[in-house]
């Protein structure tokens, strides 16, 4: 497969993230586009890991050039969870002092 | 065409058509299901990649622990599309069409760079995506990093806790 479609894949499903977080006012969703995001970019760092290690298998057929790019990924993911699983946190906090996810309730932090 | 052609296609049309329902959903529980449903594609395209452990990881943590999170979460607020806060449509247009220009310049940019055009991504060849070669780069180059990880999660642990306590 062509990198160049793996590249307009995963940049549009990282821009339909970041128009979810720009258009949408429920904390919840706007952290799902987040997760979203997060998913465009791994992808993105999938096909690029296999497209370096194709160059390279063609010389050394057991060469791992480009395994980072999938360590990588598994980082993320692993940083996504603990940002979930705090985030989430946040959100039930909110909700049980304003009884709401609206974020435009958080204005009011400003005074 | 052939079957990975298709496969391709229909995951990359499957996990667009769950993006965009995402964000057009009025419930935030379709939404979470159609994210779920957009995550199975992604892990489609891992498969296809022949990155096989990512592609379980992706299923077992975002499809399976992140996303039963977010639904636990929302079916305890008793969140429907009647509590779904309203923004005015002017707003939500100045969204879209910010979010459409960086995807026009990112996509423009990243396809016209020189190394891009001949490149390709090898579907059946290589085997870094194994669980045997990623664990040993795992624990060889990167045990330190791992290592971190775990206190990442100690800490977001006692985060949760501590934030989620009724005071």
């Amino acid at each position: 497969m062509p990198i160049t479609y793996y590249i307009t894949l995963s940049v549009v499903l990282f821009c339909i993230g970041v128009v979810g977080v720009l258009t949408r006012r429920n904390a919840i969703i706007i952290f799902m586009c987040v997760e979203l995001m997060l998913n465009a970019v791994n992808l993105m760092l999938v096909a690029f890991s296999k497209m370096h290690n194709g160059n390279a298998i063609a010389s050394a057929p057991n060469s791992t050039v480009g395994i980072d790019g999938q360590l990588f990924v598994f980082f993320i993911m692993v940083v996504a969870a603990a940002e979930v699983c705090v985030g989430l946190s946040i959100i039930v906090m909110m909700y049980r002092n304003t009884h709401s996810v609206d974020v435009n309730f958080l204005n009011r932090l400003k005074n | 065409m052939s079957t990975i052609e298709i496969l391709f296609w229909f995951l990359s049309a499957l996990a667009l058509l769950g993006a965009t329902m995402v964000l057009i959903s009025k419930n935030p529980v379709h939404s979470i299901l159609w994210l779920i449903i957009v995550f199975f594609a992604i892990s489609g395209h891992y498969v296809l990649l022949n990155a096989q452990f990512l592609a379980i990881v992706n299923l077992i943590v975002y499809a399976g622990a992140i996303m039963v999170l977010f639904l636990f979460v929302v079916m305890l607020m008793n969140l429907n599309s009647d509590s779904e806060p309203k923004k005015n449509n002017r707003l939500k247009m100045a969204g879209v069409i910010s979010g459409g220009c960086l995807m026009l310049i990112m996509i423009d940019v990243v396809r016209s760079a020189s190394e891009m055009q001949k490149a390709t991504a090898m579907l059946k060849e290589g085997n870094i995506g194994l669980i045997r070669t990623l664990g040993m780069a795992l624990f060889k180059d990167y045990v330190v990093p791992f290592e971190i990880s775990s206190v990442l999660f100690l800490s977001a642990m006692v985060g949760a806790v501590v934030i989620g306590k009724k005071d």
